[in-house]
């Protein structure tokens, strides 16, 4: 997907078991802080139709 | 490679008369100039239409998908690749194929012949020595084919077949050390804006007939994904979003099996490159997992197996 443009940073994979509560918070801030700094997505934006 | 013409029908109607084979299946000249057409034949007597030449850039393996019956097939490098594909992903036997196997030395590209020539009509193309004539009303034009070749062809190292069960001329030298992702590095160069501009562009006459998916023989699944409603995972309509998930995920469905045969970009109405989707997957499959599809028969694709020592990088 990085290779069509979308920014490094804006995807994120990890494997999180549902016992590694830790983990799991550490990775969603660490998500949200580099979201955050891509910016709003100017990707796979879906516009209404324009009706004359 | 006109000169294996008879050596094919020969060969053809020698398998369809000793009943080796059930269907034969080949290209026949097609209704338009340089534009050759798959064919199933089943009567001897009617190998003489088998065809070849510079202009047979369909893959015939969309045709043996399934099929339980013994089939005779013309098999160049790209053909026979994804031939090995279809037996590891079992959509036919070893034992139903008998394989004619082809040295190819490339596909011409018909656009760039067409622009060639000033977009006029060419109404016959004639083959000889490395060089390819094109006739229409009141002109005629002769070409050099290695100077025409279809993109893929042009960095092309499996020009013989993989596998064949009997070869109609001696194998080819093939090229050594070609530059087959050039083109994909220079993306790869690009800032993220400037990619996902490139590939908006690339797709923006894309009018979603489906072409690329129905000329590719890895698209063989019953029911693809963007024919499906319930659920439906991609919008029909040729709004850019959707058909930029469209091409995204044509593309994925192919990592690490496709061939790059050319069959999608060759069958594509608008001329779109859409190669440059598969291409990243193919250098990144062979770059992390050392793989090139259909040259084995007996390995799984990387996608298709775990092992310890995966490509890893991308998760935490």
């Amino acid at each position: 997907l990085e290779h069509i443009g979308i920014e490094p940073g804006r995807l994120h994979f990890s494997w999180i078991s549902s016992a590694e509560a830790t983990k799991f918070v550490e990775v969603a801030k660490e998500v949200i802080g580099s979201v955050k700094e891509a910016g709003p997505a100017r990707y796979f934006i879906k516009r209404k139709a324009e009706v004359a | 490679m006109i000169e294996y013409i008879e050596k094919i029908r020969q060969t053809a109607g020698k398998l369809l008369e000793e009943g080796k084979v059930d269907v034969f299946i080949g290209y026949k000249k097609g209704s338009v100039p340089m534009m050759n057409e798959p064919v199933l034949v089943s009567d001897k007597e009617k190998a003489g239409i088998l065809y070849w030449d510079s202009n047979c850039g369909l893959n015939l393996c969309n045709y043996i998908t399934g099929r339980t019956d013994k089939i005779g097939i013309i098999a160049n490098g790209c053909n026979s690749r994804n031939i090995v594909t279809h037996i590891i992903e079992n959509q036919i036997k070893r034992e139903q194929l008998y394989i004619v196997g082809i040295p190819c030395t490339g596909i011409i590209d018909h656009r760039a012949v067409q622009r060639a020539v000033g977009g006029r009509e060419i109404l016959d193309v004639i083959e000889k020595d490395g060089e390819f004539t094109v006739r229409g009303k009141d002109f005629e034009e002769t070409f050099k084919k290695s100077e025409y070749l279809q993109m893929n062809c042009m960095t092309c190292t499996h020009h013989n077949p993989v596998i064949y069960d009997e070869i109609i001329a001696e194998p080819i030298e093939e090229s050594g050390n070609v530059e087959k992702y050039s083109d994909v590095e220079k993306i790869e160069e690009m800032e993220s804006s400037k990619k996902w501009d490139f590939f908006s562009e690339l797709i923006s006459t894309c009018i979603r007939c489906y072409a690329c998916r129905n000329a590719c023989p890895l698209c063989y699944c019953p029911t693809c994904f963007v024919d499906e409603s319930k659920p439906q995972w991609v919008g029909k309509s040729i709004d850019p979003t959707d058909t930029m998930t469209f091409h995204i995920l044509r593309a994925y469905h192919c990592a690490g099996r496709c061939t790059d045969c050319g069959a999608c970009e060759r069958a594509c109405p608008m001329g779109i490159p859409v190669r440059q989707f598969t291409k990243k997957l193919n250098k990144d499959t062979e770059n992390l997992f050392n793989w090139e599809a259909g040259l084995v028969e007996d390995q799984r694709p990387p996608l298709d197996v775990y092992r310890v020592d995966d490509y890893n990088d991308f998760i935490r």
